[in-house]
């Protein structure tokens, strides 16, 4: 597996990302021996190695045996690809899938188009300290421990004494029982989950706004007084780099999302929030099956490879 | 004309009231809770207005649980941001500044390593630790820590080390400086800010992780969020209890992401964006 995790083979991209047009040239290098380099980054690898690879290929291992620990008297055969097969013909693991694709559907229009306004709101001029300290504050979300951002969700959400309830029969809506209904639930998650991340959004979408040079934007402002037409002819291609990274690190992100989740409702009611994270991590620490979360785990991997070539082919090999 | 703009900028400063509030309340009642009696807590509906305790504060400090996962959170994500220092920043002088074979490989498999969910290590590093006889230690979270915290740092700085005049280390090799000398005179600290930066994410990173947390400690070495999870059981639910210890774990990480606030979008996406 080693050699799936190790990014394509290229050999002139450097470090440079290629996001940001107008970057410099690269700089000279310094003049060194063969090995100062080697010298250099052989720490950072060996351990990056030890701890990333040597766990990743004993998972690989793993997904060829049955591995049940509540069985290990009888031993762990290896079974060839009889894990993978029944996780192929698993219904759940498919359901679970489709779930946490359902999730990144339901949350990501909301958080781009809220994203979005929100960065148009602190790109406009006016009000520069109420807009500094709005920008400040969208920093607030993303540094919350994502454990406790479920357990306020939990409070928020309470059936009798949550705050999102009050607020809703302000407009006369009743009380909602949301984490003991499955599309509650679901909602509530959703709900927490375009909180923390909004502001990510938010925020990318700022420094694309911000890298529009100021005589065009000032120009077109001239050429047109319509909002839309300066966003769709003017700022949209800025735009478009940074829509690229959130849609890509979104996606593994809801792939990684467990934290929140399990601190909020564990996955349920019944399954109706177990996303593919809880669901691996039920069937290996609770069910204790390592063999087949294992497999499960390695074509989750394998699906993350695939994200982040994206993501290394869109952003970093432009420069070329 | 006039009057049109005085209505657009009332409409902005409404936008960006409703921004900050959005931002900021589920924080500000997670706090708040924190500072309510149980009455108030359980009142339905919700009370805005009352008179704040510190009960729930005491309540946790005197429980020898919460005070020892804090200082364990400490121990944890003091350890990694240093190790991840110590291992990162030689590999990104070498990115910076030298042309080697397999660069691009080493480059992208640093970047890989954000996109890694921690289910896929949690259970091989489980088995091995079980085996190893390494659960519930300092050693095994540290180290598993280094996976996501060491990219990025190596990023980082990186980053700010291709920032440094190269022509400083010719003269300084002209001078008869070693490559380590130049690292360790030029390059540290003059790229102190993008260590600094680094060594903040390191920690924001480690001190909010739950998963790993949860499977690889049992009693010894159980981190803050693992406490925070575990009220989450029985009948009635201690709510001032749990939001106390929320806000004891989220204050000081939120301090210091205020800190690099300029720098938050650059380390999530790990540079694609500025």
């Amino acid at each position: 597996m080693s050699d799936g995790r190790t990014a394509p083979a290229s050999s002139d991209a450097g470090p440079a990302p290629a996001a940001s047009p107008g970057r410099s040239a690269p700089r000279p290098h310094l003049a060194h021996g063969r090995w100062t380099p080697l010298f250099f980054v052989a720490p950072a690898v060996i351990a990056l190695l030890v701890i990333g690879i040597y766990p990743t290929i004993f998972a690989l291992v793993t997904s060829f045996r049955r591995y049940n620990l509540t069985r290990a008297r009888d031993g762990f055969p290896f079974v060839g690809l009889e894990n993978y097969r029944r996780v192929l013909s698993d219904q759940t693991f498919w359901e679970t899938l489709g779930r946490t694709a359902g999730f990144f559907l339901s949350v990501m229009p909301v958080e781009l188009v809220l994203g979005g306004v929100i960065a148009l709101l602190l790109h406009r001029p006016g009000w520069g300290f109420v807009r500094s300290l709005t920008r400040v504050s969208l920093v607030v979300p993303l540094a919350t421990t994502y454990a406790v951002v479920g357990l306020i969700g939990r409070l928020v959400f309470n059936r009798d004494f949550g705050v999102a309830n009050a607020l809703l029969g302000l407009f006369g809506v009743p009380a909602l029982d949301w984490l003991g209904s499955p599309t509650g639930a679901f909602i509530a998650v959703a709900v927490m989950d375009v909180w923390q991340w909004t502001p990510f959004c938010a925020l990318i979408f700022l420094a694309g706004l911000s890298m529009v040079p100021v005589e065009v934007e000032e120009s077109a402002r001239l050429e047109t007084s319509s909002h839309l037409r300066l966003l769709r002819w003017v700022q949209l291609p800025y735009l478009l780099p940074g829509l690229t990274a959130v849609l890509i690190l979104r996606s593994a992100d809801i792939l990684k999302l467990f934290d929140m989740v399990f601190t909020m409702t564990r996955g349920g009611p019944g399954a109706a929030t177990e996303l593919i994270s809880i669901y691996i991590q039920r069937l290996g620490f609770r069910v204790f099956d390592m063999g087949t979360a294992s497999a499960q785990a390695i074509m989750l991997l394998v699906l993350t490879i695939v994200l982040s070539r994206m993501y290394i082919r869109v952003f970093y090999r432009e420069i070329q | 004309m006039t009057r049109r703009r005085i209505t657009a900028g009332a409409l902005h400063l409404l936008g960006l009231a409703a921004v900050l509030v959005f931002a900021l309340f589920p924080f500000y009642w997670m706090i708040s809770s924190s500072l309510k009696d149980q009455v108030d807590l359980l009142a339905s509906p919700p009370v805005w207005l009352f008179t704040p305790t510190l009960d729930h504060y005491v309540e946790i400090f005197t429980d020898q649980k919460v005070t020892a996962a804090v200082v364990n959170s400490l121990v944890v994500a003091t350890s990694t941001t240093a190790l991840s220092l110590l291992l990162g920043t030689p590999a990104a002088f070498a990115l910076a500044r030298f042309e080697f074979r397999g660069k691009a490989d080493l480059w992208f498999w640093f970047i890989s390593n954000r996109m890694i969910s921690p289910i896929v290590l949690a259970l091989p590093v489980y088995l091995v630790a079980q085996s190893l006889r390494m659960l519930d230690t300092y050693t095994v979270l540290v180290l598993i820590y280094l996976t996501f915290c060491l990219p990025i740092g190596i990023w980082i700085c990186t980053d700010q080390f291709r920032s440094i005049p190269p022509e400083l280390a010719e003269a300084a090799r002209i001078e008869g400086a070693s490559q380590f000398d130049v690292f360790r005179r030029i390059y540290l600290p003059l790229g102190l800010p993008g260590i600094a930066v680094s060594a903040i994410f390191s920690f924001i990173f480690s001190w909010n992780e739950l998963l790993y947390a949860l499977v690889l400690t049992r009693r010894e070495v159980q981190t803050a969020p693992v406490i925070a999870t575990s009220y989450m059981t029985g009948y009635e639910l201690p709510w001032g209890k749990i939001m106390a210890t929320g806000t004891v774990i989220v204050l000081p990480v939120t301090i210091f992401a205020l800190l690099v606030s300029r720098h938050m979008v650059r380390g999530l996406t790990m540079g694609a964006t500025k």
